[in-house]
């Protein structure tokens, strides 16, 4: 029987990954993800996970370590952060592109410079165009819940991707709350022992990563796109599996007090929790504001995201990254694709807020709320900017 | 009122940045300790002095130093300081950083740095595991010895550094510990005046994390340890260098005078171009 108790997130996910009897873990430390496979490293030492546990020389090679051992069929795990994600960029494509179903919990954190070991999206929005599949978990629960969820994605023979599961470093990686464990036992009548599609073996020899010529390479991109995009229903499926089995269901785009709201924000990750308990607050005061929070980011669920703003007037959209002199932050970006062109699209104010580890208090909604409010009152919509920065308003430092 | 006398090599640290990191015990202080005294020895020009560091407990020595400073990512101090060194042929450029950084994720950049004989001097503080992450296993940690990723004891070969970095092509390679430190003075002494690639290993407690995982005492116990087992051999052959229980070889292995990179380089092109060639003079 699932036992909840009070346990730090990451140990909780790396105890779900040893509940999900993932054979293989090749890792490098960096923070703040260390905890979860120095966990990992005790469970092998203590027998409870009968795993190779490697502890590689960079992120480099711990990535590359993991497309070896998927390729060899083994049910792969490893978690990285920052400047780790960022170096294992090089085989990020590859582990996409090889099909091989790896399963990374990435413990967010910005990346350099100036060094900074807390937590934005900087490293993960960097990665979003490498081909796998990225998922969001905004607490402890929801991101131990998502690890055996991951390998059941990753591993369907629909899907076959690499998957990597995002929590907010620190935020959420380091807090000790209250988690349903669910056991190996009850994981195993989710999540099948893992039958690789295909894989490198002596007796039936197969090439994997050859040369993709001009003439096939466009279509090989082809195939994988068509792969990503159509893993959306297997993960729909996955997750509703989840929920009946064990009661928590997962959507990929999930909704906070939308129904009657006029100003939506828009977010990911763990300030959504942040924001809830605003949202209750200034309801008190009358304020109609909800949230949509993206649950899923690859295959963007367009279609989803649509319906959940439905209707609405506008949106704060909140982003922890951002591209200098682009086109503002990625989120923003992604959402003004699905809805441009669409009739009575709600309007966006775009912010970018929780940098490097500062906070995103009920102060930060509030200012972003007056500017949403502005333009619901049928002001200008203005430009994007980093909402928290000293010195004021984007353009006018 | 409590008066606040200065320390002798106050100039050469950024005071305003203390206190700083390190744990009571660690021996990466002591190691700065040396390598200023060094700097004072030696009169160096300050403005013609740069340390680079990577990431780690030894990697926050570059913001502690008052010199211009360089605190890169994790592994690639001396892929920074290779460019550092070949547009600034007038300067000194030293790489300060622990093992984890530069015979780990940058091992590659050790032995290349090594083998082209760039002119520049590397420091590397040896504590046996990766202080700043929490004490993991490193490729210097001890055979058996434990850490966080090894609960069930290192199984892994163990470095030797000094013999990588000498049959790679280091021209100055010495080992000494923070127990030793008017000898690891005058090591950086020759080290800094060394023209090519030089090499310290500095073995260093890590009270906090190594030791204590270890049952191995309080810091005092490793510098006895380093006292007591310390074998001095100049000229050792590296190969017989080892780190063994009981027996820590120590000394200055390797001192030849060999062309750097930059003087390769420059004969080379002399030869290929003629009178065409105007050595590069650096940036200004
Ligand atoms: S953790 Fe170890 S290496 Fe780092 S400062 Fe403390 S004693 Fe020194």
């Amino acid at each position: 029987m699932a036992v909840r108790k009070g346990i730090e997130s990451s140990l909780a996910i790396a105890e779900a990954a040893a509940a999900c009897n993932v054979d293989c873990i090749a890792a490098y430390p960096i923070t703040p993800q260390t905890h979860i496979v120095e966990h990992l490293s005790e469970l092998v030492n203590d027998g409870v996970l009968d795993a190779e546990f490697i502890p590689v020389e960079s992120e480099h090679s711990a990535m590359s370590c993991c497309c070896g051992t998927a390729a060899a069929g083994a049910r792969t795990f490893t978690a990285t952060s920052s400047q780790g994600l960022a170096l294992m960029h090089e085989i990020m494509f590859i582990a996409a592109n090889l099909r091989l179903p790896i399963v990374m919990t990435v413990a967010n954190r910005a990346l350099s410079a100036p060094i900074n070991i807390w937590n934005d999206h900087s490293d993960v929005m960097t990665e979003r165009d490498c081909g796998w599949l990225q998922i969001f978990g905004e607490n402890g629960q929801e991101s131990t819940d998502l690890v055996p969820i991951c390998h059941k994605i990753a591993e369907d023979k629909r899907v076959l991707l690499p998957i990597m599961l995002n929590f907010d470093g620190f935020i959420v990686s380091h807090v000790v709350e209250p988690i349903e464990m669910l056991t190996r036992e009850e994981i195993a009548t989710f999540l099948p022992d893992y039958e690789p599609q295909q894989r490198l073996d002596v007796d039936n020899p197969i090439t994997m990563g050859p040369v993709g010529m001009p003439e096939v390479y466009t279509e090989a991109k082809m195939a994988h796109e068509a792969a990503v995009r159509n893993a959306y229903g297997p993960i729909c499926e996955i997750l509703e599996e989840f929920g009946q089995k064990f009661g928590r269901t997962y959507k990929p785009v999930e909704t906070y007090k939308t129904e009657d709201a006029d100003i939506v924000f828009v977010m990911m990750g763990a300030a959504s929790e942040t924001c809830m308990s605003w949202v209750d607050k200034v309801r008190e005061q009358g304020k109609k504001v909800g949230i949509v929070r993206f649950r899923l980011w690859r295959p963007l669920p367009v279609e989803a995201f649509k319906e959940a703003v439905q209707g609405k007037k506008v949106l704060g959209i909140i982003d922890r990254h951002f591209s200098p002199g682009g086109a503002g932050g990625p989120v923003a970006q992604e959402v003004k694709y699905t809805l441009y062109g669409e009739k009575d699209a709600p309007k966006a104010v775009e912010v970018v807020a929780g940098l490097g580890g500062r906070d995103i208090d009920f102060d930060t909604f509030d200012k972003i709320f007056d500017r949403c409010q502005k333009v619901l009152d049928g002001g200008e919509v203005p430009p994007f900017e980093l909402i928290q920065a000293r010195g004021g308003h984007y353009g006018k430092i | 009122m409590t008066e606040i006398k200065s320390h002798p090599v106050d100039g050469l640290l950024r005071t305003d940045r203390m206190p700083h990191i390190w744990c009571p015990g660690c021996g990466v202080g002591t190691s700065v300790n040396c390598f200023t005294r060094a700097i004072e020895k030696l009169e160096m020009d300050l403005d013609k002095l740069h340390v680079v560091s990577g990431i780690g407990c030894t990697g926050r020595v570059a913001g502690y130093i008052n010199v211009d400073s360089f605190h890169t990512t994790h592994g690639r101090a001396l892929a920074f300081a290779t460019g550092l060194s070949l547009s600034r042929p007038d300067s000194k450029v030293v790489v300060y950083s622990g093992d984890g950084d530069i015979a780990a994720i940058g091992g590659n950049h050790l032995i290349h740095a090594a083998r082209r004989n760039v002119d520049m001097t590397v420091i590397c503080v040896n504590n046996y595991t990766y202080g700043m992450t929490g004490g993991q296993v490193t490729p210097t940690t001890p055979d058996k010895a434990l850490a966080s990723t090894t609960p069930f004891g290192n199984f892994e070969h163990t470095f030797n550094i000094p013999n990588l970095v000498a049959a790679s092509g280091g021209t100055y390679v010495a080992r000494w510990t923070v127990f030793h430190v008017r000898q690891l003075t005058r090591a950086m002494v020759s080290a800094l005046k060394h023209p090519g690639f030089s090499f310290i290993e500095v073995l260093s407690p890590c009270p906090t994390l190594y030791m204590r995982r270890n049952k191995l005492g309080a810091a005092v116990n490793l510098m006895e340890y380093f006292k007591e087992s310390a074998v001095i051999e100049n000229g050792a052959d590296t190969r017989t260098v080892a780190l063994n229980e009981g027996k820590t070889v120590l000394g200055e292995f390797v001192n030849v005078r060999l062309p750097t990179l930059r003087e390769s380089y420059e004969e080379r092109m002399k030869e290929a171009l003629g009178e065409k060639f105007v050595p590069y003079e650096g940036s200004k």
